[in-house]
């Protein structure tokens, strides 16, 4: 492992500033994260003050349909939005906020502390160059002194190490010439290039089929096992999360619905929305002839127009309207264990509900 | 690559040959090199003019005849001056390859920073004034622009400010008493100016659409994600990514730039394959005209191959097979 670079000693020199609600052991830990984009219908609220930590060692997986607002959030954790955005709210990695920081000091973290995996690595890999040179770029960037020997061998044992037969030979292709998940997996490799704290997976498997996607999530397990980064795993495929998450965040309409861990949101969910989501699942030990699937009425709201009150109220068989639930947004609230907390105002009743009690018999 | 090239240097002859023959019959059926004996009192003139230049036989044999001449280096004699007409498209060649020489240069360098500029900073105050400028530019006939350039940047200054010399000049490549690279240089500029105006206008434009188009790439965010400075980003991946739209643009403008040559060489007076043309068209120099076209047609050829070359050199996607 190449050493780290001079900066780091400078970011660590400095002493952290995070407020008393921001615990010290959290590597990464988001404070009431807005973000607005200007359209010419009104403001889009993508993410609407949105909190959360994780801790050392591991697997937090954010689960919400497309525009919920999952990718805005890490690319505002990896200060990567446009400049358009309105951005308020705070991002700390080991206590010090990033926002404040300029970009010159940002993009000491930006790859070697915090890394990134994209969605659909086809189009997050540059064609115009080789993978090996790709994955060097992401060494030599945060270590000008490494030598081009050493960088070489660290490209072929990181290819290695993420499962690509022949990673000499492969280095020195291009893009085109990977697979769809080999692809992901040297964008993998890319990423836990420096070893950074925190590798955040924007749906690293969407865009592949059933067996690649398992071979993807084996070489994250395995690398965060490894390396004890922690992972932000974001997708929308509930299986994913169950398999490989310790805690889950629940993201309905840009803002933070459930938090919890896999357990606890999988057996005992609080939110009408986490509910229906686990209904619509089949299971492989229900017969698929007599069980019709669980679906949630209507359409995901429109960013620019947020239902008032709870956002999902609409579609939610559990609503009291109109007051309480479409006129007070509801807080994150636990019922029972502190750290399962979910943004309901009939918490209590919808615990009592199991997933397949929402399932109909097929007629 | 190395074996592409030899392939595609091949494929070139059979297509050069069609064209040099499509060019020589055109030529011969649209100029008669007998015209000017048609008013002599001999009857026999005109036939024996045509026997002594083969026109008499078939065109296939007359193209025939003039290859094995041609590719022997004997390119006939201009029936203008009855100078050889080899030396004269030699001498003009030169003159205009070092105005495309210079005219791609500037364009390309000058386009290219127009454009990453107004791409980097869009809707910039800047970008709206490039964009205006380059609007103008398209719009200005190059035989105007010329005319105005010589204007207000040669002829009216030495007159404004009583000088012996304009600050540039407007007549040739090189001054008859004197020599060097300033005087080069103060030669170059207007020709160069009214030569490229219209192409750095439409190249400027194509650099902006195709950097905007790379820098919302993925592939540039995730280099960012990586740590990357965002000038890094830019012209270590968005620039290398948009170079290779603007290849293809540029080596097909570089066939449009012997139109400009015409109106550029003719306004400046350089004795360039421009201005050589238009004499020849105009005096009926039918063997001129012959060597002329095909000449230019292996110019657009090879640039042609050249940018097939610069593609395979700029887009590892693309392969040769």
């Amino acid at each position: 492992m190449p050493s780290d670079d001079l900066s780091v000693d400078e970011l660590e020199g400095v002493e952290p500033e995070a407020p008393p609600d921001v615990p010290r052991d959290a590597v990464l830990s988001v404070r009431n994260l807005h973000v607005d984009f200007p359209s010419d219908d009104g403001p889009v609220h993508a993410v609407d003050n949105v909190s959360f930590d994780v801790f050392e060692n591991e697997i937090v997986g954010i689960v919400g349909e497309s525009g919920s607002g999952k990718s805005v959030t890490s690319m505002a954790i990896m200060g990567l939005l446009p400049k358009r955005a309105q951005i308020s709210g705070e991002v700390y990695f080991r206590g010090r906020a990033l926002r404040d920081l300029p970009d010159k000091q940002l993009r000491r973290i930006r790859g070697a502390k915090i890394a990134m995996v994209f969605q659909d690595a086809l189009t997050a890999l540059d064609p115009v160059y080789t993978v090996g040179a790709q994955i060097a770029e992401a060494i030599t960037v945060h270590d000008r002194h490494i030598g081009k020997a050493d960088v070489q061998d660290r490209v072929v044992e990181l290819l290695r190490l993420v499962g690509i037969p022949n990673p000499g030979h492969r280095a020195k292709e291009y893009p085109h010439e990977f697979s769809g998940g080999m692809r992901q997996r040297a964008m993998i490799a890319m990423s836990i290039a420096n070893e950074p704290d925190v590798l955040i997976a924007d749906e690293p498997t969407t865009a592949l089929d059933v067996t690649i996607q398992a071979q993807v999530l084996e070489v994250m397990e395995r690398i965060q096992e490894r390396t004890n980064s922690a992972i932000i795993l974001i997708t929308h495929d509930l299986g994913v999360v169950a398999g490989l998450a310790d805690r889950v965040m629940v993201m309905y309409a840009g803002r933070a619905v459930e938090t919890g861990t896999v357990d606890e949101i999988f057996y005992s969910p609080q939110h009408p929305y986490t509910l229906g989501l686990l209904a619509s699942l089949p299971r492989l030990d229900e017969d698929s002839r007599r069980v019709r699937l669980h679906r949630i009425k209507g359409q995901p709201p429109s960013l620019v127009h947020v239902p008032s009150g709870c956002a999902f109220h609409p579609r939610c068989q559990f609503a009291r309207l109109p007051a309480p639930c479409s006129t007070e947004v509801p807080a994150l609230r636990a019922i029972d264990d502190l750290d399962h907390v979910a943004a309901c105002h009939f918490s209590e009743d919808v615990v009592k509900v199991r997933p397949d009690d929402l399932k109909t018999e097929a007629s | 690559m190395p074996s592409y090239v030899a392939r595609r240097l091949a494929y070139s002859i059979p297509v050069l040959l069609i064209a040099s023959f499509l060019l020589f019959a055109f030529v011969r059926a649209t100029f008669d090199p007998t015209a000017r004996l048609r008013a002599s009192r001999d009857p026999h003139a005109i036939q024996r003019e045509r026997a002594r230049l083969g026109l008499d036989k078939p065109i296939v044999v007359q193209y025939k005849d003039w290859l094995v001449k041609f590719t022997h280096g004997d390119w006939g004699q201009s029936s203008r001056t009855h100078d050889r007409v080899a030396p004269m498209v030699r001498g003009a060649l030169w003159n205009t390859i070092q105005l495309i020489f210079w005219g791609i240069l500037v364009s390309a360098v000058v386009a290219i920073a127009i454009g990453i500029y107004s791409a980097v900073r869009q809707y910039s105050l800047g970008d709206y004034a490039f964009t205006s400028l380059s609007f103008i530019g398209l719009a200005m006939p190059p035989f105007w622009f010329g005319l105005i350039a010589i204007q207000f940047l040669a002829a009216g200054p030495r007159n404004w400010f009583h000088l012996t010399n304009p600050p540039f000049f407007f007549v040739g490549l090189h001054s008859v008493d004197a020599s060097g690279v300033v005087d080069y240089a103060r030669h170059l500029v207007l020709p160069v100016l009214t030569l490229t105006v219209q192409i750095i206008a439409s190249w400027s434009r194509y650099e902006r659409a195709s950097m905007l188009d790379a820098m919302s790439g993925d592939y540039v965010r995730a280099a960012r994600a990586k740590g990357l400075s965002s000038w890094g980003v830019i012209f270590k991946h968005a620039f290398r990514n948009a170079l290779i739209p603007l290849v293809t643009v540029m080596a097909l403008d570089i066939g449009l730039l012997f139109g400009g040559l015409v109106i550029t060489e003719q306004i400046f007076s350089i004795p360039g394959m421009g201005k050589l043309f238009i004499d020849s068209l105009i005096q009926g120099d039918a063997n001129v005209l012959v060597v002329w076209t095909v000449v230019t047609a292996a110019f657009v050829i090879g640039f042609n191959l050249l940018a097939d070359v610069a593609y395979g050199a700029l887009d590892p996607r693309i392969r040769y097979a």
